[in-house]
């Protein structure tokens, strides 16, 4: 079975065709290969939420994962943050989960917040 | 009496305001919220400061990175804080400020940068057809009340318009657990990045419907239905084409327009093509001394370049302020022409020193490749190369004091090929 993505590597966002032999197409350089490949065997996305927090001034306080974590873990993780409530004050960089899931990527505070 | 008030403590008011600074002067920054930061605070998402900051952050880890640049500079900040009008009177802005502390109240100052940033376009600027239920409003305003207030507008969602903020909203509600049946988009072509296409659509099976707009709206009180359909080369929906989505909610994304609307006692020239001032390479109005910058200025869609213009705004407000002697300002056109939808500064004051200034401006055609030139008059001054040409991606130029060759006003175009 064929598989049709679009490159995001650069601005020209070739429409490219992979196989089950991981043979890519219509890519018009290298990085289109090995981005294919990627986004079959292993592809991974950046994930920002946010975590319920006592500040008087808002509700929420944003949230990241400090590098990519497995595409097929996204709701996991979102459910593993509606437990998470923290209590001012936080400051940007606190981390909220460690190594979520064994990934060894952490969730943090990407905004801090004054009690 | 203030040398500089900065209005608006977004990315472009902070931006303004670190470069205004100077120790000799008296320098206010005015927000009508009760943190700084603007439009940021919300925008949770990736993607910010690759230009500025030469690394991804988020939005609010932009907004921290230009409150903390300020933080040791000494001026003062009304929080909370809302300015309701500016006038001039011989010379001095009187600016009528109202918040809780002190209600209604006039402060004066020699100068104003107004950094006030958008507001989003609603039912009314785009006239939707059938009911007026509730369940029906912008996405960044749905932004706001999940990501900062917590509450999730609805659960089973459609979205018009293809741009960002859109996109964005989509992934964001459908990991919150609502249910995003499709996004539609009245032009053949998104206008969103394909990043956002690919990461925010195609990776939840969000089905995107270009050439596509809204048909009928159904609900009495609360929204239940919404009809979409395809349309023809000129807009017009086809019979037949309908296709009809049961939600309670419908977020609009479909324009940014510059949030200048409680400076009209002001009557500073406001472009057509940008709804904002018009403005010279200082980022000066037509009133002198009266300086704009940001999203207030033109929408962008790159923050960095917001901090990019606004410290150059505040840089020549300073000045402006410094300077001793009354200055006359002679002014030549830069308009856009044959390709281009606008070009900023729509004027270039030739009284000024200037090594090089910087013209932003939009394409109105996608194109792989192009050029854009420069004519003064009917000499060519200036080409560039461009790949990657979009209308929703802003696009730059540098002038050169250089090439300019008499006083002719100046005209921006676009050639699409190479
Ligand atoms: C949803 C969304 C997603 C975006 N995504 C990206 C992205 O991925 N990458 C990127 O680089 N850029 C992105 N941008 C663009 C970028 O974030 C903005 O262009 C930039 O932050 C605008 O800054 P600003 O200071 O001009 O406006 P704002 O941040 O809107 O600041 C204006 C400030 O003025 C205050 N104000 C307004 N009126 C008054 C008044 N009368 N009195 C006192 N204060 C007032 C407001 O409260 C606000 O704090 C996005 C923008 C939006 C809206
Ligand atoms: S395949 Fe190469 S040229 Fe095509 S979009 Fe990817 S990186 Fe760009």
């Amino acid at each position: 079975m064929k598989k049709e993505m679009i490159c995001i590597v650069c601005p020209v966002g070739c429409h490219l065709e992979i196989d089950e032999n991981l043979k890519v197409q219509n890519n018009k350089c290298k990085r289109g290969e090995v981005y294919a490949k990627k986004e079959i065997l292993n592809p991974t996305r950046m994930l920002t939420s946010t975590v319920r927090i006592n500040s008087k001034h808002q509700a929420r306080v944003s949230v990241k994962t400090t590098d990519a974590i497995p595409k097929q873990s996204m709701f996991k993780i979102m459910e593993m943050l509606d437990d998470v409530a923290l209590e001012v004050p936080v400051n940007l960089g606190d981390v909220v989960i460690k190594n979520v899931l064994d990934t060894g990527i952490d969730i943090v505070v990407t905004m801090s917040l004054k009690a | 009496m203030y040398d500089v008030v900065v209005i608006g403590g977004g990315a472009a008011g902070l931006a303004a305001i670190h470069s205004a600074y100077d120790p000799t002067l008296k320098l206010l920054l005015i927000e009508r919220e009760k943190t700084l930061g603007g439009i940021l605070k919300q925008c949770i998402h990736n993607g910010f400061g690759l230009h500025h900051y030469k690394e991804e952050l988020t939005g609010p880890e932009y907004a921290e990175r230009g409150i903390l640049s300020v933080k040791d500079l000494s001026f003062e900040t009304m929080l909370d804080t809302t300015v309701a009008d500016v006038e001039k009177k011989s010379d001095i802005f009187h600016i009528t400020i109202m918040n809780t502390e002190l209600g209604e109240a006039v402060i004066q100052a020699k100068t104003v940068i107004l950094s006030t940033g958008c507001y989003e376009r609603t039912r009314g600027a785009i006239q939707l057809p059938g009911t007026r239920p509730k369940g029906i409003m912008p996405a960044g305003s749905a932004q706001r009340y999940l990501n900062i207030d917590g509450y999730l507008v609805g659960k089973k969602v459609f979205i018009l318009g293809s741009g960002d903020i859109g996109l964005i909203m989509a992934r964001r509600m459908r990991l919150e657990g609502a249910e995003v049946l499709g996004v539609a988009e009245i032009m053949p072509y998104s206008n969103g990045l394909t990043r956002n296409i690919v990461q925010c659509l195609h990776d939840f099976d969000i089905p995107l419907y270009l050439s596509h707009t809204i048909t009928d709206i159904k609900g009495i009180e609360t929204l239940e239905a919404i009809t979409i359909s395809e349309v023809d080369t000129h807009f017009q929906p086809i019979a037949g084409t309908e296709k009809t989505f049961e939600v309670d909610t419908l977020l609009l994304s479909v324009g940014l327009i510059p949030d200048i609307k409680m400076f009209d006692s002001l009557k500073f020239d406001v472009s057509s093509l940008t709804n904002g001032a018009i403005v010279d390479q200082r980022y000066q109005t037509s009133i002198p001394g009266l300086f704009a910058c940001g999203n207030a200025l033109h929408v962008h869609d790159l923050v960095d370049f917001v901090t990019e213009e606004s410290e150059k705004a505040g840089r020549f407000a300073k000045d402006y302020v410094l300077k001793t002697k009354a200055e006359k300002r002679q002014l030549i056109t830069i308009d856009p022409g044959d390709k281009v939808r606008y070009v900023l500064p729509q004027y270039l004051d030739i009284t000024q020193n200037f090594d090089e200034t910087v013209l932003s401006l939009r394409a109105t055609e996608s194109a792989l490749r192009g050029t854009f030139n420069i004519h003064q008059g009917e000499t060519l001054i200036h080409s560039k190369k461009a790949r990657f040409v979009a209308p929703a991606e802003m696009e730059r130029l540098v002038l050169k004091r250089s090439d300019l060759v008499s006083e002719a006003p100046l005209k921006v175009s676009f050639e699409v090929g190479t």
